[in-house]
C-alpha cells in the first residue's frame, strides 16, 4: 500500500508537512446526548509531542479516535499531512495507534505482532524481518520475540505495542492512555522511552492523558480539553504558569484564585485585601498564583518595603517528600496554599500554630477567566 | 488432643456425606444408564449370533470381522464406504452450517442489544418441533415435484423424474439444517465477547475486508467455532432419523446400518460391535481434535 503524496489542491501553506494535523469546527454529537467533541480548531505541528489533557469524558479519545479514522466526526476537517481524511477510512491512513489496552493479537507471537502491519501492507520477509529486529533492538524487547503477547508483563506489553506502531514509520502516532494501566515506577520508565523514541525518529505523537503530571514531563505542547472543547493550547511552560481560565488552572496543578476588583491600574481589591498585580488590569476578574510561588518567612525576619505581604498562621502542614505543603490562615481569616521544597533545615519548615509571614509577588499573579 | 482428632474425622465424615449425597443420584444414573449399557454393549460384541440375531455363546470375534466388511460371501467395500459417507456428509454439513452460521451471528450482534435474544431464540424455535416432523417437510421440499427438483432438472443435475431427495445432497442438506443451531449458540457466545479493540488494531495496522476478518475476527471466535464443530459433527456422525428419511439407499450412514442390526435384519453383536467401533472413532476424532485446537491455541473453551 502507498501513500498519495497530498494533493496540492488541498495542501495549506502550514500544514503541508509531513506529520502535520490540522482540525477545523470538529464535531461529533453521540446520538441521543451533547456533543463529545464541540467545534474543535487545533494544529499540531510536525514532530511535535502533542498532549491532549483533560478529566475522563471530555471528548479527547473521541478526538483521537476522529483522527485515526475509527469514528467520524458528524462536522469538520481533519488533514493529515495536508491530506483531507473525510474519505480515507481507517486502514488507509498514515498513522498508528498505540492502545490504552494495548490491544495485541492474543493469537500471534511478539515478532508476528510487531510485523502484523508491514505483512498486512505486504512488505516481504527478508525486508519485513529486518524493520522488525530493527525495531525490537531498539526498544530491547527481542529477547521475548517468540513469546506469545498475553505471557508479557504490562510493560513488556507496552513496549511491544508501540513497537508494533513505530515499525510502520507513520506521520503520526496516536497514543490514549498508554500508560495508565502501569504501576509509577515503570510508568516514569517509559515516559522517558516514549520521549526518547519520540525525539529520535521524529515523528509526531498525539498523546492523550488524564494526568497533568505525565502531560508536564512529556509534551512539547499541551491542548487541555472539557466538555468537548479546548480550554487552552500552548507550550507546557506557558499553560501551566498562565492559565487562560480556571479549568485549567484547576486541573493543571494546585492553585490560589480570588475574584478581584481593581483599585489603579496595578492593584485590586481581593478577599486577602490589597494586592499588586505586575500585569495591567482592565476591569474585574480572578487572580491566580500557584502554591509554589508563594514566598513564607518566618515572622521574626519579614522583609521590609515588601509588597503583597501578608501575616498569618500555618493550619496545616502536609509533608509531600521533596516539599510540603502548607495552609496558611491570614489574620483576616482567608487561606493561602503554599509549597515549599525541603531543601533547608529546620528554620524553613514550619508547624500548624506557628506564625508566618507569606508573600505573593506581583509577577507571579495571573489573571484568568472564569 | 483426641477430640481434636475426632473432630475432625467427623468433619471429614460429613463432607464425604454431603457429596454423596449431592453426586450420588447424578452417578447411580450415569451408572445405570450409560456405564452398564455399554458394558453389556461391549460383551455382546463378541459373541456369536442365532439365526434370530440374538447373541449366543461360543465367544467370536466375527462381529468385528463383519463391521470390517468380511462375511460368508468374502469381502465387500460395502461398510467401509458407508463409514466414509458418513464422514463425508457429517464433515460437509458441518462445514455447511459453519459457513452459514458466522453470516447470521454477526448479523443478530449488529442488532439492537434488546432484540437479539429474540432473534436467537427464533434459530432455536424450529428444534422444539420433532425432528421427524422436520426431516419429512425437507422430504417435501427436495421431493421430485418440488420447485428446487425442477431447477435440479432444468441444470441437468439429476434425471427428470428424480427429486433431490432421497440422497446425499438431501441428506446433507438435513443434517446441515437440524444442527445448524448447536453451530450458531457456541459461535454467537464467542463472538458476543469479541474484543473490538483488537478489530480496530487490524485496522489501524492496514488490514481490511477478508483480511481484517481472518486476521482479527476469526481467532476470536475459534473456541466458539470448535465447540460447535464438536455439538455438530459428533451427532451428525451417528445421526439416524435424517439419513433414514432423506437418505434411500444411496445415502445410508452408519446410524442407521447399527439400526438394522436391532430391527430389520436383527444381528445383536454385529450391532453392537459397530456401536463399539464408532465409538472408538468417535473417540479418536475427539482427541485428535483435542490436539488440534492446543495447537491452534487460545481455544481452551473448546475442549471437551
Amino acid at each position: 500500500m502507498t501513500f498519495d503524496p497530498p494533493a496540492q489542491a488541498v495542501l495549506s501553506a502550514h500544514s503541508a508537512k509531513r506529520g502535520a494535523i490540522s482540525l477545523s469546527g470538529i464535531t461529533r454529537i453521540f446520538a441521543g446526548s451533547i456533543a463529545a467533541v464541540d467545534h474543535i480548531d487545533l494544529d499540531i505541528h510536525p514532530g511535535e509531542f502533542f498532549t491532549l489533557l483533560g478529566p475522563s469524558g471530555c471528548g479527547k479519545t473521541t478526538l483521537l479516535r476522529m483522527i485515526a479514522g475509527f469514528e467520524a466526526p458528524d462536522d469538520g476537517r481533519i488533514l493529515i499531512s495536508g491530506r483531507e481524511m473525510q474519505d480515507v477510512p481507517a486502514h488507509k491512513r498514515a498513522v498508528n495507534t498505540v492502545f490504552q489496552s494495548y490491544a495485541l493479537f492474543p493469537h500471534l507471537n511478539v515478532e508476528q505482532n510487531i510485523g502484523f502491519g508491514l505483512r498486512m501492507r505486504g512488505i516481504k520477509n527478508p525486508e519485513r524481518k529486518k524493520r522488525v529486529d530493527a525495531i525490537m533492538e531498539m526498544m530491547q524487547i527481542g529477547d521475548f520475540a517468540k513469546r506469545s503477547a498475553t505471557q508479557l508483563s504490562g510493560g513488556q506489553r507496552q513496549r511491544v505495542a508501540l513497537a508494533r506502531a513505530l515499525v510502520n514509520e507513520p506521520e503520526v502516532v496516536l497514543l490514549d492512555e498508554p500508560l495508565s494501566a502501569l504501576d509509577a515506577k515503570l510508568r516514569a520508565e517509559l515516559q522517558i522511552e516514549l520521549l526518547r523514541m519520540q525525539k529520535r525518529l521524529g515523528m509526531t505523537f498525539i498523546f492523550v492523558t488524564h494526568d497533568q503530571h505525565e502531560a508536564l514531563v512529556m509534551s512539547d505542547r499541551i491542548g487541555v480539553m472539557s466538555k468537548g472543547k479546548i480550554q487552552q493550547v500552548g507550550p507546557v511552560l506557558d499553560v501551566y504558569e498562565k492559565p487562560k481560565n480556571v479549568f485549567v488552572a484547576e486541573f493543571l496543578g494546585l492553585s490560589n484564585i480570588w475574584p478581584f476588583t481593581p483599585t489603579g491600574p496595578h492593584t485590586a481589591q481581593t478577599p486577602l485585601g490589597e494586592l499588586t498585580i505586575a500585569a495591567p488590569l482592565n476591569g474585574s476578574g480572578l487572580a491566580m498564583i500557584r502554591p509554589e510561588k508563594i514566598w513564607i518567612y518566618n515572622d521574626t525576619a519579614v522583609p521590609k518595603d515588601q509588597t503583597n505581604l501578608f501575616m498569618g498562621v500555618v493550619r496545616e502542614a502536609i509533608y509531600m517528600g521533596a516539599s510540603t505543603q502548607y495552609r496558611i490562615e491570614l489574620a483576616n481569616g482567608q487561606s493561602v496554599l503554599a509549597f515549599d521544597t525541603n531543601n533547608q533545615a529546620a528554620e524553613r519548615s514550619w508547624r500548624p500554630g506557628e506564625p508566618v509571614a507569606v508573600e505573593l509577588k506581583p509577577d507571579n499573579i495571573m489573571q484568568i477567566e472564569p | 488432643m483426641s477430640t481434636v482428632r475426632s473432630e475432625v474425622a467427623l468433619e471429614a465424615g460429613r463432607q464425604r456425606l454431603r457429596l454423596w449425597i449431592t453426586a450420588g443420584p447424578g452417578l447411580v444414573w450415569i451408572m445405570l444408564f450409560l456405564l452398564i449399557p455399554s458394558a453389556i454393549l461391549l460383551a455382546i460384541a463378541f459373541f456369536s449370533a442365532d439365526d434370530y440375531g440374538n447373541p449366543v455363546l461360543p465367544l467370536s470375534l466375527a462381529p468385528f470381522q463383519q463391521v470390517a466388511g468380511y462375511s460368508l460371501l468374502g469381502w465387500d467395500s460395502g461398510n467401509i464406504a458407508i463409514f466414509l459417507r458418513s464422514l463425508a456428509q457429517a464433515g460437509t454439513a458441518t462445514l455447511v452450517s459453519a459457513a452459514l452460521s458466522y453470516p447470521l451471528v454477526f448479523f443478530i450482534m449488529s442488532r439492537p442489544e434488546s432484540l437479539r435474544p429474540l432473534l436467537l431464540l427464533f434459530i432455536i424455535l424450529p428444534s422444539w418441533t420433532n425432528q421427524v416432523v422436520r426431516t419429512y417437510a425437507w422430504l417435501e421440499l427436495l421431493g421430485p415435484n418440488a420447485p428446487v427438483s425442477w431447477l435440479a432438472h432444468a441444470l441437468h443435475l439429476v434425471p427428470p423424474h428424480l427429486g433431490l431427495a432421497p440422497g446425499s445432497f438431501a441428506v446433507t442438506t438435513g443434517l446441515a439444517y437440524n444442527y445448524l443451531p448447536y453451530m450458531i449458540v457456541p459461535l454467537y457466545a464467542s463472538a458476543e465477547k469479541l474484543d473490538w479493540t483488537l478489530v480496530e488494531a487490524g485496522r489501524d495496522l492496514y488490514a481490511s475486508g477478508a483480511k481484517l476478518f481472518w486476521h482479527a475476527v476469526f481467532p476470536q471466535t475459534l473456541p466458539g467455532l470448535l465447540s460447535g464443530v464438536i455439538f455438530v459433527a459428533i451427532p451428525a456422525f451417528g445421526d439416524y432419523v435424517v439419513p433414514q428419511l432423506l437418505g434411500g439407499d444411496r445415502a445410508l450412514m452408519i446410524g442407521s446400518l447399527i439400526a438394522n442390526q436391532f430391527t430389520e435384519t436383527p444381528d445383536w453383536p454385529y450391532g453392537a460391535a459397530l456401536t463399539i467401533i464408532m465409538l472408538v472413532f468417535t473417540g479418536l476424532g475427539l482427541v485428535a481434535f483435542r490436539i488440534l485446537t492446543r495447537k491452534l491455541g487460545g481455544a481452551e473453551e473448546a475442549t471437551i
